[in-house]
C-alpha cells in the first residue's frame, strides 16, 4: 500500500512539473494582454497600426508601431538573404557531395556558430563588420541594419543548414539512386529530386530561422541603432521591436506609466509574429511528416 | 560543348561553391575569435578579473559581473534541472498517449519558439512585480529557468527514449513499480543524455542578455552579490554596457570580457559533448 501512495505522489509531482509549461504560456499571454489592454485605453489602436512615427519617449508622442515593424522586417530580410542561400548550399553539399568524414566534422563545427552568445555577435557587427562595409561604401552610417542583418544571417546559418540537412538525410536512398540511374548528375539530382522531396523540412527550417531572426535582440540593439523610422534603406540607423524594449528597460521608466506599457504593446506585436510563424511551421511538419514512410 | 560536359561543369562548379559556403561560416567564426583575441587578450590579467567596475576603463574589472554570472548559473541549474527533468519524465513515461500530454507537447514546441525578450517581459511582471522580488538574482534566474525549460524537457525526453524497452520490461517483470523502474533503471541508463541537455541549456542561459535587462539587472552594480535577493549584473550585460560606449578603451574591455564569456560557454559545451560521447560509448545495447 505504501508504495502505491508513493507512486501516486510522485506521478502528481511530475505532472505538476510538466504543467509549469502551461502556466508559462498562460503567464506570457496574460501579462502581454493585461498591459496592452491598459495601453489601448490611452492610445487608439488605429493610431498604433497606422501612424508612421514611434516617439513615446519624446515630448511630442506618437505611437505608430510601423517604424519598429519595418526595422524588424528589414533586418530579418537581410539575415535570411544571407542565411538561406548559404545554409541551403551547405545542406546540399554536406548531404550530396561531401565525404562522410567531412560531414561528420563540419556539421558540428558549424553549429558552434549558434552557441556563441548574441552579445558577442553584436560586438562583432559594430566593431568589425560595420567598419569593413564602410571601407567599401563610405556613406554607411555607424549604426545600420545592413551590418546587423548580415551578422544575424551568419548566426542563423546553422539553423538552416542543419535542419535542412536532416530533411535531406531523411529522404529514402531509392529516390537518389533512381535519379543517378537515369544518368543525372549530383547537381541535377540535388535540385530536381532531393530538394523538392525535402521541401517541407527545408521550409520549416527557414521559418524557424526567420522566427529566430525576428526575436533576436542584442545584435540589433548594439549595431542597428535606436532610431525608429519607416524605411527600407539598409544604410541608416533604425530600431527593431526588440531593440526598443531593451532601450526602455535600460532607462528609468516608472512602472505603470504609458511609456512602461509601450514595451508590452511592442512585445505582443513581436509575440504574434513569432507565434504565427511557429504555428505554420508546426502545421507543415505535422501535415507532411512521414510522407515517405 | 556537349550537354553532358556542360552538366559536369555545373556539377563541379557547385561542388566548389559548396565547399566555399561551408568554409565561409567557419572563416567568419575564425575572424571573430581572432579579432576578439587580438583586441582583448592583452587586457586580461588578475586585476581585470578581481576589480570592481569603474568609470575609468583602465581600472574597471569584471568581478561583479563574473560573480553575477556564477550565481545565475547555479540558481538556474537548481531551479530548471528538477522541473525540466521531471516534466520530461512525465511526458515520456507517464502521459504518453493522453490528450493532456499531447497538448503539453504542442505547448512546449511553441514555447521553444518564443523570443527570449518576451520571457523578460513575463519575468518583469510576474517575478519582479507580482512576487515582489525586484531586480534580484532570484527573479533573473527564475526567468531564465522558464526560458530554458523547453530545451531541458526535449533533451530529457530524447535521452529517455533511447533506453530500450527491454530494460524497462525486465524491471517491471521482476516486480518493480513504475517509479522504481524509472529511478533504478531508466534514469541511470540515460543520465549522460539528460546531463548533456541540461548543461547545453544552462550554457545558453548564461549567454542571454535581453531577458535579464528587461527583468532589471543593472549595468552598474558596485558590489558582488552575496544572496539570491541581491541586485546583480552578468557578463553579457557588462559587455553590452562597454560596447555601447564610444571610447576605444571600453571596446578593449568588452573584448577581454568576451574572451572570458566565450571560454565559459565553450567549456560548458565541451563538457556536454564529452559527457555525451562517453555515455554513448559506455552503453551499447
Amino acid at each position: 500500500m505504501r508504495t502505491r501512495t508513493q507512486e501516486k505522489i510522485i506521478e502528481t509531482l511530475l505532472k505538476l512539473a510538466a504543467s509549469i509549461t502551461i502556466l508559462t504560456t498562460i503567464g506570457i499571454i496574460g501579462v502581454l494582454l493585461y498591459e496592452t489592454i491598459a495601453f489601448f485605453k490611452e492610445v487608439s489602436i488605429v493610431d498604433f497600426l497606422t501612424d508612421t512615427e514611434w516617439t513615446p519617449l519624446f515630448a511630442q508622442k506618437h505611437f505608430g508601431i510601423l517604424p519598429l515593424v519595418s526595422g524588424t522586417v528589414l533586418t530579418t530580410l537581410i539575415a535570411i538573404a544571407v542565411a538561406l542561400p548559404i545554409g541551403l548550399t551547405i545542406a546540399v553539399y554536406l548531404n550530396m557531395y561531401a565525404p562522410k568524414a567531412f560531414r561528420k566534422t563540419f556539421k558540428p563545427m558549424l553549429e558552434v556558430l549558434a552557441a556563441v552568445p548574441t552579445v558577442v555577435y553584436g560586438f562583432f557587427a559594430l566593431t568589425v563588420v560595420t567598419p569593413f562595409l564602410q571601407s567599401i561604401y563610405p556613406d554607411l552610417s555607424g549604426f545600420n541594419s545592413l551590418s546587423a542583418g548580415i551578422v544575424m544571417g551568419i548566426m542563423i546559418i546553422p539553423f538552416v543548414s542543419s535542419l535542412s540537412e536532416d530533411a535531406l538525410y531523411a529522404i529514402p536512398k531509392t529516390l537518389k539512386e533512381a535519379s543517378f540511374g537515369m544518368g543525372a548528375t549530383r547537381f541535377q539530382t540535388s535540385f530536381k529530386v532531393m530538394v523538392p522531396a525535402a521541401s517541407s523540412g527545408i521550409i520549416v527550417s527557414v521559418i524557424l530561422a526567420i522566427s529566430r531572426a525576428i526575436g533576436e535582440t542584442m545584435i540589433v540593439a548594439i549595431a542597428a541603432g535606436q532610431q525608429p523610422r519607416l524605411t527600407f534603406d539598409p544604410t541608416v540607423p533604425i530600431e527593431t521591436i526588440t531593440a526598443y524594449i531593451v532601450q526602455v528597460s535600460m532607462g528609468d521608466v516608472p512602472h505603470g506609466s504609458l511609456e512602461y506599457r509601450t514595451i508590452f504593446a511592442a512585445g505582443i506585436t513581436l509575440f504574434i509574429f513569432t507565434f504565427l510563424l511557429n504555428t505554420v511551421s508546426f502545421w507543415i511538419k505535422k501535415k507532411y511528416q512521414e510522407k515517405y514512410d | 560543348m556537349t550537354n553532358s560536359q556542360k552538366n559536369k561543369l555545373i556539377d563541379n562548379a557547385f561542388k566548389i561553391f559548396g565547399v566555399a559556403c561551408t568554409l565561409f561560416g567557419l572563416i567568419i567564426l575564425a575572424i571573430l575569435i581572432y579579432d576578439i583575441l587580438k583586441t582583448g587578450l592583452t587586457r586580461i590579467d588578475w586585476d581585470f578579473i578581481t576589480n570592481l567596475p569603474s568609470r575609468r576603463a583602465q581600472k574597471a574589472g569584471i568581478y561583479t559581473a563574473l560573480m553575477g554570472t556564477v550565481w545565475i548559473l547555479f540558481l538556474t541549474a537548481i531551479i530548471a534541472f528538477p522541473i525540466g527533468v521531471g516534466a520530461g519524465i512525465y511526458l515520456e513515461e507517464y502521459g504518453k498517449k493522453s490528450k493532456w500530454a499531447n497538448f503539453l507537447e504542442i505547448n512546449i514546441a511553441n514555447l521553444a519558439g518564443v523570443p527570449s525578450i518576451i520571457y523578460g517581459l513575463l519575468g518583469l511582471e510576474i517575478f519582479v512585480r507580482a512576487f515582489n522580488l525586484g531586480g534580484s538574482l532570484l527573479a533573473g534566474s527564475l526567468t531564465l529557468s522558464l526560458l530554458i525549460l523547453p530545451i531541458v524537457i526535449v533533451s530529457t525526453r530524447e535521452a529517455l527514449k533511447a533506453v530500450p524497452s527491454s530494460i524497462k520490461d525486465a524491471s517491471v517483470a521482476l516486480g518493480a513499480s513504475k517509479w522504481q523502474t524509472i529511478w533504478n533503471q531508466t534514469l541511470p541508463a540515460s543520465v549522460g543524455g539528460v546531463l548533456t541537455g541540461v548543461i547545453l541549456a544552462i550554457s545558453r542561459a548564461i549567454g542571454e542578455t535581453a531577458p535579464l535587462i528587461v527583468v532589471g539587472a543593472l549595468a552598474y552594480v558596485p558590489f558582488a552579490p552575496s544572496s539570491p535577493m541581491d541586485e546583480f549584473t552578468v557578463m553579457p550585460i557588462q559587455i553590452f554596457n562597454w560596447v555601447s560606449r564610444p571610447q576605444h578603451e571600453f571596446a578593449v574591455n568588452s573584448a577581454a570580457a568576451i574572451i572570458i564569456l566565450l571560454l565559459i560557454t565553450f567549456m560548458m559545451n565541451g563538457v556536454a559533448v564529452y559527457y555525451r560521447n562517453k555515455w554513448q560509448k559506455k552503453i551499447k545495447w
